[in-house]
């Protein structure tokens, strides 16, 4: 401890003032300091959130710049502006609004092209930041709270991007509206009623756009803002999650400071997604909206795309079959309302509902800050890419044309076969998945009993050949390892001291919750070799562990959380 | 997943290396805060928790020099911008309009992406190869308040519960209630006047007895033998309302021409659910083989404008329902779930094609009074 080891740091004078003063007046040292120390954890799959807040500030940033310009009104013009091809041709002013910003306003197609490339970059973050915390289990207490909000910004960006889209009312968007009124249509009883509230009597109406602005550029924008607000000040008061390794446990966060270090980077990372989304509005053409003409009913531009996180809805759409029922003079359109909204909703629920269900099937009440890697929970990870794939799926069909295009395969082959596809398909992914996972845990334990395989082949003394093996660094170990949960979990998959079924397995609903509870934690157990602790999360638990291998589970879990604070509370709690 | 593949391969280069400070922390060289064990209310530690400076200086100089070369890069750049800002005409006084605005649009984006990109970078080499590197831990604390708190609290809110008296005084609560609920339904009541309501205006549309059919875009009658080409499909819309969209968005139809013999229309009824039976379809509503349907797909309402003359398949891009012109339209494939409602046709004294009625049945979208 001695302090002539650096020189002692002295804030200027002025500064220590001003300071002062401050401090005086909101009280601000202690806290601030503590913001300032906070500890950032490093991973690259961190910065898909990063990247999606982001787009966000970009998309607030070019989207002030299109209102100044942009007149969210339907109002019929003729057009006499720059782009002579359309000359003459009646449009709304938004339409030739949107014309004026591209062509007459210097800077104006770059923030259109970069506001667009925005929304497909903050959405497709928001989708790869999701699966990153599904397959990390990042979503596991005490952080479920975050899972729900990040679902809802999700659901407001596919709105709000859609309601852009729809606003320029060139042809191609118009004919997204129109199928988004189609939808609302079938909507039993109530739906022509919300469709003529929506668009102010028979579709198109003169009220859409300019409803559409300002849910755009209000009411959306501000729901969403509150949401990136709430989640983040719930990442920083629960703290971020960390990825196993050496030094990590469940107790810490093991990163570089906020300041300086976490605030350049972070601050760098601003500019280089706003350089990357700048070189897409540059050099990447998106929605030349003068090519296609305004909006008409009448007509359809062949071949027209929706923007990628509409490709699922737009791919389910097209293969459901095409039943509809007409009972006691009303017709229910089946065809519509279940892919465009049961199955949506269906997808939300799921992921909405997910922390609870593996809650409850695994019985684990405790607090996880490690996170999980994916093949740690065979299950999870396989129901994940299930869903992957059955989004995937419909997503592709949404492109169908173009696929069977360049594929050369009759477009209907390519439906009907997507139609089984989207049942057979998850079945696969989640079996192999989950053997995959499986398989890499033996590998794991492998590596920890027998060391890594170095690439050096050897001769041995009787003539054969040999790779030589090195033993694991602890390093190395503890990113194979996963750490014990502090709490012991309360579904237990054998019997009791009797050999009969544990208190927890009795009765219809335990024993259902015990069989998802074994399925969950099926694995294979990733224990250090050298002082014993048994992982109780990841074991299989039929058979080879037999009940006697629970007290050993338990007293390893108490040893490895030590004094925790956390551990102990996770247990009042269960 | 193939991060775990990278998180086995950890070379010695891809750790940060770290700074022991004092006493080694016991886990793999990272630094704990020594002001922030678990006893919060430490006094600021005497020594540093980040050291002060690189321990390799020649070469954070040398990327000082990079980072400083990139910023300059940087500030150039928004020179740059501001000179294409400046210097570069758009609009279509010198030329194309669209050349000019790609033109415009390379250059200032050029020149913003290099901003921003150098300065992102730039600061990227600072954090990472200028500034000494470190690696630190915190501790977490637990989240669960002490049960003396939780206790506390539910104290509070209990007194406070018990001091407003809603809890002994239902009547106060459900008058109260019966007073709050009436504003939060207002909205629903104020929203009402958001639209008319739909009454059965997506029944029917403005064809009518003697409306004369007029060609899409030239907005001229035309009579069949203007139209004698087998195999052609043509838009219409109904004479007079080649501005409205609203009537468009249900009354524009496709009319296909075919030859003698191909047409195969049968005739054919609604369920009569509600009501007399009515023709749908009919070899009677053509003229000289020439058939009119609905061009609104009865999927979710998209133009079906596209047509196989080979096999006279209507088709509709948006989801790509199939309709069979031969034989009145019927679904051949696709989400589509009923055939385009036929107009029925004939042709006027002038002898222009004109509708004998409107459509005998809702076009378009399937909808709930649809019936
Ligand atoms: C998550 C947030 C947002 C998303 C996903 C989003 C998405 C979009 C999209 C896809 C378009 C069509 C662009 C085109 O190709 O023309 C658009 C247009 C527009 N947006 Fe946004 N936007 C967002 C936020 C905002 C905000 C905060 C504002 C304003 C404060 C704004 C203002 C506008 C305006 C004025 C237009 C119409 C101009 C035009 O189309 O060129 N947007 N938006
Ligand atoms: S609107 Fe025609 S197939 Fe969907």
């Amino acid at each position: 401890m001695s302090t002539t080891q650096h020189r002692p740091l002295q804030m200027p004078k002025p500064l220590a003032k001003q300071g002062g003063e401050l401090d005086d007046r909101f009280h601000a040292a202690k806290g601030v300091r503590t913001l300032l120390r906070k500890v950032f954890p490093d991973h690259w799959t961190f910065l898909l959130g990063e990247i999606a807040l982001y787009s966000f500030i970009i998309l607030i940033l070019t989207g002030i710049f299109l209102t100044l310009f942009f007149q969210p009104s339907m109002s019929e013009v003729v057009y006499h502006g720059s782009y002579t091809k359309l000359d003459g041709v009646r449009m709304s002013q938004a339409y030739a609004s949107t014309l004026n910003i591209s062509f007459d306003v210097r800077g104006g197609l770059l923030m259109r092209q970069i506001h667009h490339w925005a929304a497909d970059v903050f959405l497709a973050a928001i989708i790869c930041h999701l699966l990153r915390i599904f397959f990390t289990g990042a979503y596991r207490k005490p952080r479920e709270t975050n899972w729900l909000i990040g679902l809802g910004m999700f659901t407001l960006g596919i709105f709000e991007g859609f309601l852009g889209y729809s606003m320029p009312d060139d042809l191609l968007s118009g004919t997204g509206v129109r199928i988004a009124e189609g939808v609302l249509l079938g909507i039993p009883v109530v739906g022509t009623y919300l469709s003529f509230f929506l668009f102010g009597g028979q579709f198109p109406g003169n009220e859409f756009v300019a409803r559409f602005y300002i849910i755009h550029v209000l009411l959306i924008p501000g729901l969403l803002l509150a949401l990136v607000s709430a989640h983040l000040f719930l990442m920083v008061h629960q703290k971020h999650t960390q990825m196993p390794g050496a030094g990590r446990t469940n107790n810490n966060v093991v990163g570089q400071p906020m300041y300086p270090y976490f605030a350049i980077k972070t601050g760098a990372f601003f500019f280089f997604v706003f350089g990357v989304l700048a070189l897409l509005g540059t050099f990447a053409q998106i929605n030349p909206i003068w090519q296609v003409g305004p909006y008409t009913p009448v007509a359809i531009s062949a071949g027209s795309q929706p923007d990628f996180y509409m490709g699922f809805l737009e791919g389910s759409l097209r293969i459901f079959p095409n039943w509809t029922w007409d009972i006691g003079g009303h017709t229910i359109a089946w065809n519509v309302l279940i892919p465009a909204l049961v199955i949506l909703g269906f997808l939300f629920t799921v992921l909405g509902v997910w922390p609870f269900v593996e809650r409850w099937a695994t019985g684990d009440k405790s607090y996880h800050n490690v996170n999980q890697k994916p093949r740690n929970a065979p299950t999870r990870t396989g129901v994940g890419m299930a869903g992957v794939v059955f989004y995937g799926i419909m997503w592709l069909e949404g492109a169908n044309d173009l696929i069977a295009v360049h594929l050369q395969i009759p477009l209907y082959t390519l439906t009907e076969v997507a139609r089984y596809a989207v049942f057979i398909g998850p079945v696969i992914a989640f079996w192999i998945t989950r053997r995959i996972c499986i398989g890499l845990q033996r590998r794991d334990a492998a590596m920890l009993e027998h060391g890594v395989e170095t690439g050096i082949i050897q001769q041995l003394p009787n003539g054969g050949f040999a790779e030589a093996e090195r033993p694991v660094t602890p390093e190395e170990a503890a990113e194979l390892i996963e750490l014990p949960p502090p709490s012991v979990t309360e579904v237990r998959s054998d019997t009791d001291e009797n050999g009969l079924p544990a208190p927890a397995r009795r009765g219809l609903a335990g024993r259902v919750q015990a069989r998802a509870h074994d399925y969950f934690v099926e694995g294979i157990s990733l224990a250090p070799p050298a002082n014993g602790h048994t992982n109780g999360h990841g074991t299989n638990g039929h058979g080879t562990n037999g009940h006697n291998g629970h007290g050993e589970v338990e007293s390893g879990e108490r040893a490895a959380i030590g004094s925790g604070p956390s551990g102990d509370r996770a247990d009042d709690e269960a | 997943m193939s991060d775990n593949d990278a998180d086995l391969e950890i070379g010695p280069e891809e750790r940060r290396p770290h700074r022991v400070i004092g006493t080694p922390p016991p886990a793999a060289g990272i630094l704990t805060d020594p002001g922030r064990g678990d006893g919060e209310d430490e006094a600021p530690a005497a020594e540093p928790w980040i050291p002060a400076d690189n321990p390799d200086p020649v070469s954070a100089k040398n990327w000082e020099r990079v980072a400083a070369l990139l910023f300059t890069l940087s500030a150039l750049a928004s020179v740059g911008f501001v000179a294409a800002y400046v210097g570069l005409e758009i609009g279509n006084k010198n030329g194309d309009v669209v050349d000019a605005t790609l033109r415009s649009n390379l250059a200032l984006g050029t020149a913003l992406s290099v901003a921003m990109l150098a300065i992102g970078i730039g600061m990227v080499i600072w954090v990472r190869y200028i500034m000494p590197p470190v690696e630190v831990s915190e501790a977490r604390h637990p989240l669960a308040s002490d049960p003396e708190d939780r206790a506390a609290f539910a104290e509070t809110i209990l007194e406070g519960a018990a001091a407003s008296q809603l809890t002994k005084r239902p009547l106060l609560r459900r008058t109260l209630l019966a007073a709050v609920l009436p504003v939060a339904a207002a909205p629903l009541i104020v929203l009402r006047d958001l639209g008319p309501l739909p009454g059965t205006s997506l029944r029917s549309t403005v064809w009518k007895k003697g409306t004369r059919l007029t060609v899409y875009g030239s907005n001229q009658p035309i009579t069949p033998a203007d139209f004698n080409s087998p195999g052609a499909m043509i838009t219409v819309i109904p004479e007079g309302y080649a501005d409205n969209d609203e009537v468009l968005a249900k009354a524009t139809v496709i009319i296909i021409k075919m030859e003698p013999g191909q047409l195969k229309i049968p005739t054919r009824y609604n369920d009569g659910v509600n009501g007399p039976h009515t023709l749908l379809n009919s070899m009677n509503w053509t003229v000289d083989n020439i058939v009119a349907y609905s061009k609104i797909c009865t999927h979710v309402g998209c133009p079906a404008a596209l047509y196989e003359q080979t096999t006279h398949k209507i088709l509709c891009p948006c989801h790509q329902s199939t309709f069979d012109a031969e034989t009145g339209a019927t679904v051949l494939f696709g989400p589509a779930p009923r055939p385009l409602p036929q107009l029925p046709i004939t042709v006027d004294a002038e002898g222009y094609l004109v509708a004998q009625s409107d459509f005998q049945e809702p076009v378009g979208p399937s909808f709930w009074e649809r019936g």
